[in-house]
């Protein structure tokens, strides 16, 4: 199973690296939606316990995890784009591969993207929202742990699109509903990590992401075998 | 080889094999022919493994179609060239091979001889699938299935696309398989050329079996070997050997 997750991953970064799609339209889609946010927000302070915050600073979390799925939408449609535009899956098939190796592998990819997808959405949040940062350590696990949840469970959940052909639009239908607690524990981390409010357990909501990940990964082992077979 | 009796596959609920019965022997070169959605493609999709058996009996290579265990034994050990190639557009056509090649557990030390023997070695190579001609997308798709080297080679359209040394080619292939102990089955709508290499001949309409000896002059096949491929090509092109 090693050398498929690692085939996989291999290839699936290598078309990246060629076709430079993420380079060269997830990460400008997922910095344009920052931008829009901050330009459709007030400016206007509001007071959060003896604090005082502008309302951009307030929500920056939750937007840039937002900025986060809608962009990994596109990545994840492109991670099933590429075996099903000349009906590579059948070829996956055919050659008899791990489908957890498949899973895993695919999953992996598209974690990697994320991850500097997601550091460049950082970075812009952090220029364009000036937000402080209280608790580097746990924004970095919050952002692993996300991650992983976002890929593992876009990862199965794009492959039951990946034999339509509306599958462009079916993604985020699928994806996004399952990801909704993924958001919230990943937010609410996110906010603690930055402004480590009293009252907001932020390595609580950390560690629940560990346990929808769990969860992710043994729905995936035991459903993506099937969804590869009838794919 | 090939057991087939009484069939039905339903794709999107359209009977595409509507109880097909047909029997393939080792070592046959079986030329499907019918019109457009007679059901040659769907028939070659099943001895693949690929599309469903919705009812009936199906027993390829000894597996049988009904047991999803069985039918992914029975994936690794045919090759299918369709209407798709199985390419990435992205990668170079080695790439292409390299990675097939693992995905299939071969020797990646397969890649160099193939590319040379499919006259993919020069310049095409390293040249991006997305650039290729239709033709030498379908030389690169080949030269998968020759590393592959299936037992049972299933070809959907072998000549499409290829220019008369393709063809010619394409033909020398099948025979060096079936030398070694492989058995094809093929569709084809350039009739004249296919029943050249064909030792048998079976019509089909309307997801069945119409004539499963519809005659014509086919080419003797026996051990035939084209004289322009040496033996260490057909080492390579057969498992069964």
């Amino acid at each position: 199973m090693v050398h498929d997750i690692w085939l996989m991953a291999s290839k699936d970064l290598k078309v990246e690296f060629v076709s430079r799609v993420v380079a060269s339209q997830i990460v400008p889609f997922g910095l344009l939606i920052l931008i829009l946010f901050g330009l459709g927000l007030s400016p206007d302070l509001v007071v959060v316990g003896d604090e005082r915050r502008s309302v951009l600073e307030e929500v920056a979390p939750g937007l840039f995890w937002i900025a986060v799925l809608l962009s990994a939408l596109m990545a994840l449609g492109r991670a099933f784009a590429i075996e099903a535009e000349d009906g590579n899956l059948d070829a996956l098939r055919m050659a008899g591969m791990d489908p957890m190796g498949v899973f895993l592998g695919k999953s992996l990819a598209v974690a990697a993207q994320l991850l500097v997808l997601e550091v460049i959405l950082g970075l812009g949040a952090f220029v364009l929202f000036g937000v402080p940062l209280a608790n580097p350590v746990l924004l970095v696990m919050t952002a692993l742990f996300a991650t992983v949840c976002i890929t593992l469970a876009g990862t199965l959940y794009a492959s039951l699109a990946a034999g339509s052909t509306s599958r462009d639009t079916l993604v985020p239908l699928l994806v996004l509903p399952v990801l909704a607690p993924v958001l919230l524990g990943a937010t609410l981390a996110t906010r603690d990590a930055l402004f480590a409010d009293p009252g907001v357990l932020g390595w609580s909501w950390a560690l629940l992401l560990v346990v929808f990940a769990l969860l992710y990964l043994g729905l995936g082992m035991l459903a993506f075998g099937p969804i590869l077979e009838d794919a | 080889m090939v057991q087939i009796a009484g069939a039905i596959s339903l794709i999107n609920r359209f009977p595409a094999l509507a109880g097909i019965d047909l029997t393939v022997n080792e070592g046959e070169i079986v030329l499907l022919r019918g019109p457009n959605g007679a059901g040659k493609t769907t028939l070659l999709r099943l001895c693949a493994g690929l599309a469903p058996l919705n009812d009936g009996k199906a027993e390829i290579l000894g597996h049988d179609l009904s047991d999803r265990g069985q039918r992914r034994h029975l994936r690794r050990q045919t090759g299918l060239l369709a209407h798709n190639t199985f390419l990435y557009d992205h990668l170079t056509v080695e790439e292409n091979l390299t990675f097939w090649a693992k995905a299939n557990r071969i020797d990646t030390s397969t890649v160099d001889p193939v590319l040379d023997r499919l006259a993919l070695s020069n310049r095409l190579r390293h040249v991006k699938v997305a650039s290729l001609s239709a033709g030498q997308r379908r030389r690169t798709s080949l030269a998968v299935l020759v590393i592959r080297r299936p037992r049972l080679w299933l070809l959907d359209e072998p000549h499409a696309g290829l220019d008369v040394n393709g063809r010619d080619f394409v033909d020398g292939l099948v025979n060096h398989a079936v030398a070694f102990g492989a058995t094809v089955m093929f569709a084809s709508h350039d009739y004249g050329r296919a029943v050249g290499i064909a030792t048998r001949t079976v019509v089909i309409a309307g997801g069945q079996v119409q004539d499963a000896d519809a005659g014509g002059d086919h080419g003797p096949h026996d051990g035939d070997e084209p004289s322009d491929l040496s033996d260490t090509d057909l080492e390579e092109t057969s498992r069964g050997a």
